[in-house]
C-alpha cells in the first residue's frame, strides 16, 4: 500500500521544510493555486475524503457549504486539539510531518477563499507546538503562507493557537467560542460554522489528519484518492493503538483492511499472556467490539458501523482479559463528567451521576437496580443535548453493559474475578 | 406568513418565530428554564422538547424557527418522556429545600414538577455541595446549590444592563455562577436578574425571608420613582408593601424596572406615616378629627381672597389628586395662581434606558393641568399645597409674618412643624388615579389597600372641604 500521511515519518528530521521539499513537498499548493478555488472544493469532493476528527463528515462537502460573496471574511480552523481518550494520531502528524498539514491547510483555506487560518493546538501538546510553530515560520520564509503566496496573489496568514486544556474545547464549536476568547461552550446549532463560525463568519473547521490527506488528493487526483480504500470509505486513516499489544503506535492503514489482520500482523497482537477481550475502534466514546466481532469486522466506516460501532477518530484502545469492563466504564465515566462543560442539563447531570453509581459499583457498593439504572439515565442523556459529550458517555454505557452484563452483574454481587485478581 | 400545525391545530404565524411563542399562539405552553423572551438563546435547560414530524430525535423549541408546513407536536408520550428526564437531571444536584427558600410558591421547578412528574427521586448519592448564600452585590443573594444554570441572568447582564459582571467557573456539575474577579453585581438593574431566575439561585436582599409570596395580594400600578412611569406589580399583605415587581410594557419598560425604582414602596410602610390631621393653635401643633380640622381650616380661610392664595400641586401626585385641588381651590376660595413642586435630586440618577433624572411620576402631567413651575413669590398670604413641600421652602415661607401654610401630606417630617394645617394623604400605594410619564403616556395606578388613620385621597379630602364650604356658599347666594 502506498503511504499517504506518514510516508515521511521514518526519514532523519522529517519535521522539517527541507526534508518535507525533497519528497514532493508543496508542489500540491502550488498545483492548486493554479486551479479555481472551486475546482479544488470539486476535486477534494469527488475524492469521497470524509473528516478523521470523529464524525467522518464529507471534507469537500463541509468546503461547499461556505457562502460565496458574503462580504465577510472566511476563516479555516484546524483542530489540533486531540484530547480523544486513546486517540494520539494527530500528534503524530504535528510532530512528524507538520508541513504536510499546513500545506493541506493552505489548500483548503484556497478553497474556500479563507485568508486566515488558525490552528488550535492541545496545550498539553509541548513538542507537536513547537514544531508546528517552526514548520509555519519556515513556510513563512519560503513565501508558502502570508503575503502573496508562490506569487499567486493569494494571501493567507497561519497562526497558532495553543488551547487551555479543556477536552470540550476540541467540540468545533467551543474550539470557535475558545479562539474568540469566552468559555469553550459549545454553540447551539444551527447555526452551523460553514454559515456562522468564527466572530460570527463563515468558518471550515476541520481535523489535522482530514488535512493532512488534502495535498495528495490535489497531486493525484480525486480519482487517485479513490483507488485506495473502499468505495464509500476511500483513502487511508490512522489508527493509534494502546493496550497491552506488542506494538502499540501509530499506523497508517488502508480502509477495508480487516482489523484481524491488522492486529496480529501490524500490532504483533497481544503482549504474551495476554488475552485480547474488547476493543475500541475509535476513540473512548466509541461502542466497544468484543473480540469475536474484532475477527469479523473490517476498518472502515461502513464496516464498523455494522457491528454498531463507529471508526471515530480511530483511537483504538485494546482491552485484555484482565480488564475489568466495569472499572473501565467508570473510568470513562470519570473522565466525560469532569469534562462536560455543564451547560445541557442531560449531560451536566448525567454524566455526573453514571459516574457516582458507577464508582459505587467498582467498590461493591451497588445493587442490582444500578445497572438498569445506569442504562436508563445513559439513554435518557442521549440525543438531548447541544454537542454529542452526552452520547459519548451514552454508547459505552449501553455497549459496555449490553456486551458484557455478567462483569457489571459480578459487580454488584461483590465477585468480579478481575478485580479480585488485581487486589 | 408560514402556517405550521402545533397539537393539530393549523396556524399561520410570523416567519422566524420560534416554536416557544408559535405554541403560545396556538393555546399551548412549552416548559422553559432558559428561554426568556427577551435575551438570546442560550438552549442549555433542554426542557422546551417538542417533537417534529420527519426528525428522528426531540428539538428544542426555542432555538427552533417555524417552517412552513412544519408539524409539531407539544405533548404526547416521546414529548413528555423527554421533559420529565431533563426535568430529573435538573434535580439530581438540586437541594430542594423549598420550606426554606423565597422562591417556592412562584418556582419553574415546583410547577414544572408537578406538572410532568410527580414521582419520587431515584437520586442516592451525595449531592454536588456548594455555597449558599454568597453576596452578588449590594441587591442580589445567590444560593449556588439551587442555580439550575441557565444562564438569564449572566445574559441579562451581558444583554440588557450591558455591563459584564456575571460568568459561570468550573465544568459539569460543578458549574458555578459568580461574579468576575474584583466585580460585583451592582448594575442599576440588578434585581432583575432575582425576577426571571426560574429557580430560588437569585434571591432579593431587600425581599428574602420577608413573606411566604402567597400571602401576598396584587396590584398592578406603576412606579413612582421617576417620570419614566415603568409598570409594576405591587405585592402586600394587610396594609404593607413588599416588593415591587415589573409588569410588562412593551412602550415603557418592556420587562424590566430599575433598583432605585423597586424601593419606592418603602415610604408607604414607613413608621412616619401621618395618620390625624395637624393644627397649629397658639403656635403648637396638636393633633385634631378630621371634622373638627376641616372646620378650623375654614373658619381661619374666612375673609382671605382668592388673590392672596397660592395653590402649590404636586408632580408627585396624581392627575386625579391635583385636579381635585385644582378645581376646589378655583372654584370655592376664588384662587388664580397655581404652581406646583417637584422632587428636585442634586446629580439624579440617570440613563438612556429606563431611569430618568427627573424623580417625579407626573410632571408632565400637572404642567398639562396647567400648574407652573414653583418660584419663591412673597405676594400671596396663604401657601395651600399638595406636600411634601421642599423644607426650605416651608420654612422660609412660615417664618414671615402672617403667612399660612396649609399642606396635604403624607409623612410626619420635621417640615410639618412649620404648617398651620396638615391633613393626612393617601400614598401612592393607597391612590387612585393616573400619572402622565415623560412620553405623555397617561398611566393608572391603583390602591393596593387603604391609607393609614384618618388619612384619605387628596379627591376626598377636598369633597369633604367642598361639603364644609357648600352649606355658607349656598347661604352667601340665597
Ligand atoms: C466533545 C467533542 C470533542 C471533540 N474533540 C475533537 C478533537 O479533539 N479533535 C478533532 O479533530 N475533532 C474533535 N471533535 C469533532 C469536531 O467537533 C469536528 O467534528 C471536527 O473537528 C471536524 O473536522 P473533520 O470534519 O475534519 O473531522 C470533537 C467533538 C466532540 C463532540
Ligand atoms: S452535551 Fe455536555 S459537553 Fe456538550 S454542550 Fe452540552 S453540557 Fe456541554
Ligand atoms: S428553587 Fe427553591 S422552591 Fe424551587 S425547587 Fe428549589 S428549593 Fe424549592
Ligand atoms: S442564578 Fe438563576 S438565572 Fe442565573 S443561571 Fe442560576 S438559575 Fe439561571
Ligand atoms: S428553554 Fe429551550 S433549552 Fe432551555
Amino acid at each position: 500500500m502506498e503511504l499517504i500521511l506518514t510516508k515521511n515519518f521514518n526519514l532523519p528530521e522529517s519535521y522539517t521544510l527541507q526534508v518535507y521539499e525533497k519528497t514532493g513537498g508543496y508542489a500540491a499548493l502550488k498545483k492548486a493555486l493554479g486551479m479555481k478555488p472551486e475546482q479544488v472544493t470539486e476535486e477534494v469532493k469527488g475524492s469521497g475524503l470524509r473528516g478523521r476528527g470523529g464524525a467522518g463528515f464529507p471534507a469537500g462537502m463541509k468546503w461547499s457549504f461556505v457562502p460565496k460573496n458574503t462580504g465577510k471574511p472566511v476563516y479555516l480552523c484546524v483542530n489540533a486539539d486531540e484530547g480523544e481518550p486513546g486517540t494520539f494520531k494527530d500528534r503524530a502528524i504535528l510532530e512528524k510531518d507538520p508541513h504536510r498539514m499546513i500545506e493541506g491547510s493552505l489548500i483548503a483555506a484556497y478553497a474556500i477563499g479563507a485568508k486566515t487560518a488558525y490552528v488550535y493546538i492541545r496545550g498539553e501538546f509541548d513538542l507537536p507546538t513547537r514544531r508546528l510553530n517552526a514548520a509555519v515560520q519556515e513556510a513563512y520564509s519560503k513565501g508558502y503562507a502570508g503575503r502573496n503566496i508562490l506569487g499567486s496573489g493569494y494571501d493567507c496568514d497561519v497562526f497558532v493557537h495553543r488551547g487551555a486544556g479543556a477536552y470540550i474545547c476540541g467540540e468545533e464549536t467551543a474550539l470557535l467560542n475558545s479562539l474568540e476568547g469566552n468559555r469553550g461552550y459549545p454553540r447551539i446549532k444551527p447555526p452551523f460554522p460553514a454559515i456562522e463560525g468564527l466572530f460570527k463568519c463563515p468558518t471550515v473547521v476541520n481535523n489535522v489528519e482530514t488535512l493532512a490527506a488534502v495535498p495528495y488528493i490535489i497531486e493525484h487526483g480525486a480519482a487517485g484518492y479513490k483507488k485506495i480504500g473502499t468505495e464509500k470509505s476511500p483513502g487511508t486513516k490512522l489508527f493509534s493503538v494502546s493496550g497491552p499489544v506488542m506494538h502499540p503506535g501509530v499506523y497508517e492503514v488502508e480502509m477495508g483492511y480487516p482489523m484481524r489482520k491488522f492486529l496480529h500482523e501490524d500490532v504483533g497482537w497481544m503482549r504474551p499472556g495476554k488475552v485480547l477481550k474488547a476493543v475500541i475502534p475509535g476513540g473512548s466514546s466509541m461502542p466497544v467490539l468484543t473480540a469475536q466481532e474484532v475477527e469479523e469486522v473490517n476498518l472502515d466506516y461502513e464496516s464498523i458501523a455494522s457491528k454498531g460501532s463507529l471508526l471515530g477518530s480511530g483511537g483504538m484502545i485494546v482491552l485484555d482479559e484482565d480488564t475489568c469492563m466495569v472499572w473501565a466504564l467508570e473510568n470513562l465515566a470519570h473522565f466525560y463528567s469532569h469534562e462536560s462543560c455543564g451547560q445541557c442539563s442531560p449531560c451536566r447531570e448525567g454524566t455526573g451521576w453514571s459516574y457516582k453509581i458507577l464508582k459505587r459499583m467498582v467498590h461493591g457498593e451497588s445493587k442490582k437496580e444500578d445497572i438498569e439504572l445506569l442504562l436508563d439515565i445513559g439513554q435518557k442523556m442521549a440525543g438531548k443535548t447541544i454537542c454529542v459529550l452526552a452520547d459519548s458517555l451514552s454508547m459505552p454505557i449501553a455497549s459496555y453493559i449490553g456486551k458484557f452484563r455478567g462483569e457489571f452483574e459480578a459487580h454488584v454481587k461483590g465477585n468480579c474475578s478481575q478485580c479480585q485478581k488485581s487486589r | 406568513m408560514p402556517k405550521v400545525t402545533i397539537d393539530g391545530k393549523e396556524i399561520e404565524v410570523p416567519a422566524g418565530m420560534n416554536l416557544i411563542e408559535a405554541a403560545k399562539l396556538a393555546g399551548a405552553s412549552v416548559p422553559h428554564y432558559c428561554y426568556h423572551p427577551k435575551l438570546s438563546i442560550a438552549g442549555n435547560c433542554r426542557i422546551c422538547l417538542v417533537e417534529i414530524e420527519k426528525q428522528p430525535k426531540l428539538q428544542i423549541a426555542c432555538n427552533t424557527k417555524v417552517a412552513e408546513g412544519m408539524v409539531v407536536r407539544t405533548t404526547g408520550p416521546k414529548v413528555e418522556e423527554g421533559r420529565q428526564s431533563v426535568l430529573e437531571f435538573i434535580l439530581v444536584n438540586h437541594p430542594i429545600d423549598c420550606p426554606v427558600c423565597d422562591q417556592a410558591g412562584e418556582c419553574k421547578l415546583q410547577q414544572y414538577y408537578m406538572q410532568l412528574d410527580r414521582k419520587p427521586s431515584r437520586m442516592e448519592e451525595e449531592k454536588v455541595q456548594k455555597d449558599k448564600a454568597v453576596k452578588l452585590g449590594p441587591n442580589v443573594m445567590l444560593d449556588m446549590e439551587r442555580c439550575i444554570l441557565c444562564s438569564r441572568c449572566i445574559r441579562f447582564c451581558q444583554e440588557v444592563a450591558h455591563q459584564d459582571e456575571l460568568c459561570f467557573t468550573q465544568r459539569g456539575d460543578h458549574t458555578e455562577l459568580t461574579t468576575y474577579p474584583g466585580r460585583e453585581l451592582k448594575n442599576p438593574y440588578s434585581v432583575n436578574t432575582v425576577d426571571i431566575c426560574p429557580v430560588g439561585a437569585l434571591t432579593s436582599v431587600d425581599f428574602r425571608f420577608k413573606q411566604r409570596v402567597w400571602f401576598l395580594k396584587t396590584a398592578d400600578t406603576v412606579c413612582p420613582g421617576c417620570s419614566t412611569g415603568c409598570n409594576v406589580r405591587l405585592w402586600h399583605n394587610k396594609g404593607a408593601a413588599y416588593r415591587l415587581t415589573p409588569r410588562e410594557n412593551e412602550a415603557v419598560n418592556q420587562v424590566w424596572m430599575c433598583d432605585e425604582g423597586r424601593l419606592t414602596y418603602k415610604p408607604v410602610n414607613a413608621e412616619n406615616r401621618l395618620r390625624h390631621p395637624v393644627v397649629k393653635r397658639d403656635g403648637r401643633n396638636g393633633k385634631m378629627r378630621r371634622d373638627l380640622a376641616v372646620a378650623e381650616l375654614k373658619r381661619s380661610l374666612e375673609g382671605v381672597s382668592g388673590n392672596a392664595i397660592l395653590g402649590i400641586g404636586s408632580a408627585q401626585f396624581t392627575n386625579e389628586a391635583n385636579q381635585a385641588f385644582l378645581g376646589f381651590l378655583k372654584d370655592i376660595l376664588g384662587v388664580k395662581d397655581f404652581v406646583y413642586h417637584a422632587n428636585e435630586v442634586a446629580n439624579p440618577s440617570h440613563d438612556v434606558f429606563l431611569i430618568s433624572a427627573d424623580k417625579n411620576p407626573n410632571r408632565a402631567g400637572v404642567e398639562a393641568l396647567g400648574f407652573k413651575p414653583l418660584a419663591e413669590d412673597r405676594r400671596y398670604q396663604v401657601f395651600f399645597a399638595l406636600g411634601p413641600l421642599p423644607f426650605s421652602k416651608i420654612q422660609k415661607i412660615a417664618f414671615e409674618k402672617n403667612r399660612k401654610v396649609i399642606l396635604l401630606t403624607t409623612h410626619e417630617v420635621p417640615e410639618i412643624e412649620y404648617a398651620d394645617f396638615v391633613f393626612p394623604t393617601a400614598a401612592w400605594a393607597e391612590d387612585e388615579g393616573t400619572y402622565t410619564n415623560r412620553q405623555n403616556r397617561v398611566q393608572n395606578i391603583a390602591p393596593a389597600f387603604p391609607p393609614p388613620g384618618e388619612s384619605l385621597r387628596v379627591g376626598q379630602w377636598m369633597e369633604e372641604f367642598d361639603k364644609a364650604w357648600r352649606p355658607a356658599l349656598k347661604g352667601m347666594t340665597a
